[in-house]
């Protein structure tokens, strides 16, 4: 018999909040973070609005508890990835617990970014253009994905095992996922597992060639959508099997009960007109929790309010629910496009739904994607009998990954 | 797990081994780049203009391992990559430093990702399949091939393609020289891919015996580990190391060349690839064809039909990782 792999933690920092409660009241509060852009230095800081973490490095290297040069990425990864290993009780001082009632737990790390410490060399990078012996090293030191995820182990105490995934906007919930293979396959006992990843000049510009970004704030999941706002931030949730569970003493409330990837195989960029990839993903962790669509109580979309995505999503989730809905919304409206992090920032935002019962609002919405009645959840609602959820991330290179949540 | 189909693409030209076999030899340069084959029978022409070195190189080397195994639909694509796509990566950033963030066109964003060469293997096969990208710096190979053995015991009777690709540009080359990277062992850049499966047949290379990894661990463990490795596995006929030229790790190789028996030859694989983060999956490429063809043949050593090859690669931000091969 597999385990059942439970979230015994969970660290979020975002537009909305620096930890999980401040991302919760936002969300409850119908309280969006994306606005005009303050912190990164950019000449489209007043063309498109982002959802920027509320706080310049030198604040959030006072939360670290840090000094030297380091990557954005590296400090939102750590501030979250600790914040989860405390809830867990796996924070003792200054560092991780790696002993619990005498015996040493085997811990590991997997984090995953795309852009890394792309914010450090964009600014070191005009003066090296102009002369390649000039510049200071440190700003390039954390330039490579691995880099940000070795300064967060160091910097937790994780030495057992660490591992970065970069699969684009599906990053984290591959990290997630492979983490619970991990734990069943019984290599490790405790994986701290999502992603980070700090709004940067290359992404902004990046997703501003390909002509996808809202000059207002974002409307994703409406059919008025322009496109989507960028965010940043990290989310990491620690995950245990049943044994550790035991020593750890916690009663989790929320288990990753199944989690598919699959390649939708159609474009570098993207999606397929028919959501091949989107319709795999969320087929394969159905059947992995052994559940049929119908016990599907919401699903928290990938939803970035690209015409692109929003149609191959709904697109899939019509190929999987045929007209049996599930309650479903997504707040990129309140994060924006957070990247790599999304998928571990959704998977928090979908066990505080599970914890709660309550479903979180698509803001701003006028013509939902889904016209029949209450299916994209358009304001704050409570609700009872909620047993599961679905949450989908899917990104560049046709990666689409899907987990599913439910209560113990 | 069975390497079943192997393909690489290094600064030694290797590519068509299986074909012409391969000189190997050590290649005297101080920027090492790779070989490229003719793509024409691999990959469409227009694609290959459109494609970067880390892309070419890593798809013709994907399609390359799939079709010496017969296989069109692998059940997984997995890809290891340090620096993901460097070339498209400075291209980006140059024209966003020059323009000013102005007129900007996508297609170098588009492929700068880190996922592309996994991506682009899916996209010609048009491989629904699980699909995963590694970047963890010198474990990047050995994470994927981690995962495609986990894969098999998990989905019994599939099939993984896994492999890794790194590449070296103008920029990279200068800033990881500034990093005092190439001052004894010249830069490189390579790929190859695996085919890997639990079941071996009359096209195997290898098998892949023992994939580990450790990370900044103390002397013990990895005294512990090396000990191990040596009684239950008496009968390592080579090391391919992963030393350079000049190494200041060299006491650690010394050191575990000794727990495994100080008397069994060793290779120095990075002066026919160069030193560049996943040059594991070359080392891994070289062990298996030897195996594969029954004969170690690097000049001056020769070995006649070896059984297993140890493949050791550690670095100064304390990496280390061992790979187990043995013959079919």
């Amino acid at each position: 018999m597999q385990q059942a792999v439970y979230i015994a933690g969970k660290g979020a920092i975002s537009c909305i909040g620096k930890n999980v409660q401040e991302n919760s009241s936002a969300l409850h509060e119908g309280r969006t973070g994306i606005g005009p852009i303050r912190y990164l230095h950019t000449l489209h800081a007043t063309t498109f609005p982002a959802g920027e973490v509320k706080a310049d490095n030198d604040e959030l290297a006072a939360m670290a508890g840090w000094t030297g040069t380091n990557s954005r990425t590296s400090l939102l990864g750590f501030i979250a990835a600790r914040e989860a290993l405390q809830e867990a009780g796996l924070w003792e001082g200054n560092r991780i617990r790696q002993n619990m009632n005498g015996r040493r737990l085997r811990i590991g790390l997997i984090s995953s970014t795309t852009v890394a410490g792309m914010d450090l060399t964009e600014n070191f990078f005009p003066g090296f253009l102009d002369n390649s012996a000039s510049g200071k090293l440190r700003f390039v030191k954390q330039h490579e994905a691995g880099a940000t995820t070795e300064r967060i182990a160091l910097g937790l105490g994780v030495k057992d095992y660490l591992n970065t995934i970069s699969t684009a906007c599906s990053s984290s919930a591959n990290a997630i996922m492979l983490g619970a293979r991990l734990l069943k396959a019984g290599q490790l006992d405790v994986v701290i597992a999502g992603g980070t990843d700090a709004l940067s000049k290359f992404t902004l510009n990046g997703f501003n060639t390909l002509m996808i970004l809202d000059q207002q704030l974002c409307q994703p999941f409406d059919k008025q959508r322009r496109g989507l706002n960028l965010g940043e931030g990290a989310g990491f949730v620690v995950l245990v099997g049943d044994e550790t569970a035991k020593l750890l003493g916690g009663s989790y409330k929320v288990k990753l009960a199944g989690y598919a990837n699959a390649n939708d195989a159609h474009h570098q960029t993207a999606s397929s007109p028919d959501g091949t990839g989107s319709f795999l993903a969320m087929k394969g962790a159905l059947e992995m929790a052994g559940v049929s669509p119908e016990e599907v109580g919401y699903i928290n979309l990938h939803g970035t309010g690209t015409q692109n995505n929003d149609s191959s999503e709904s697109i899939a989730i019509q190929r999987l629910f045929g007209n049996r809905y599930p309650a479903m919304s997504t707040t990129k409206s309140f994060t924006g496009h957070t990247l790599a992090a999304c998928g571990g920032l959704e998977a928090i935002y979908s066990c505080v739904s599970l914890e709660e019962q309550v479903l979180f609002p698509c803001l701003r919405i006028q013509q939902p994607v889904i016209d029949d009645p209450g299916v994209v959840v358009t304001s704050l609602r409570q609700v009872t009998g909620l047993r599961s959820i679905l949450s989908n991330s899917f990104g560049f290179g046709g990666n689409c990954s899907s987990l599913f949540f439910s209560l113990t | 797990m069975f390497i079943n189909g192997a393909s690489a693409i290094s600064p030694l030209p290797v590519f068509d081994a299986v074909s012409a076999g391969v000189n190997v030899v050590p290649v005297l340069t101080q920027r090492g780049k790779v070989t490229e084959p003719d793509y024409g029978s691999l990959i469409d022409q227009k694609l290959i203009r459109r494609m970067s070195r880390i892309i070419r190189m890593g798809v013709a080397t994907a399609m390359d391992a799939l079709k010496q195994a017969g296989i069109q639909d692998p059940d997984a694509i997995l890809t290891g990559t340090a620096y993901g796509c460097l070339e498209d990566t400075g291209i980006f950033l140059k024209r966003l430093v020059e323009n000013k963030e102005e007129m900007l066109t996508p297609t170098a964003f588009i492929q700068s990702t880190h996922n592309t060469v996994g991506a682009q293997v899916a996209l010609l096969l048009k491989c629904h399949s699980y699909n995963n990208t590694y970047v963890q710096r010198s474990h990047s190979f050995e994470l994927s091939l981690m995962d495609a053995r986990l894969w098999l015991t998990e989905n019994p009777g599939s099939s993984v393609l896994v492999g890794a690709a790194d590449e070296l540009t103008d920029y990279s080359y200068a800033l990881l020289e500034r990093f005092a990277q190439f001052r004894n062992q010249w830069g490189g850049e390579g790929a190859a891919y695996f085919l890997v499966q639990s079941e071996s047949n009359s096209a195997s290379w290898a098998r892949i015996e023992q994939i580990y990894t450790l990370f900044q661990p103390d002397l013990e463990e990895i005294t512990a580990f090396a000990t191990k490795l040596s009684e239950e596995q008496n009968g390592i006929d080579l090391l391919l190391s992963g030393m350079e030229s000049g190494d200041v790790n060299a006491d650690q190789y010394a050191r575990i060349h000794g727990f495994i028996g100080e008397d069994i030859p060793v290779i120095h694989y990075k002066q026919y690839c160069g030193s560049y983060p996943t040059a594991t999956a070359f080392a891994c490429w070289l062990g298996a064809f030897w195996l594969k063809t029954g004969k170690v043949d690097a000049g001056s050593l020769q070995l006649n039909a070896p059984k297993r090859i140890l493949i050791y690669q550690t670095d100064s931000m304390g990496y280390h990782s061992f790979i187990l091969l043995k013959s079919c």
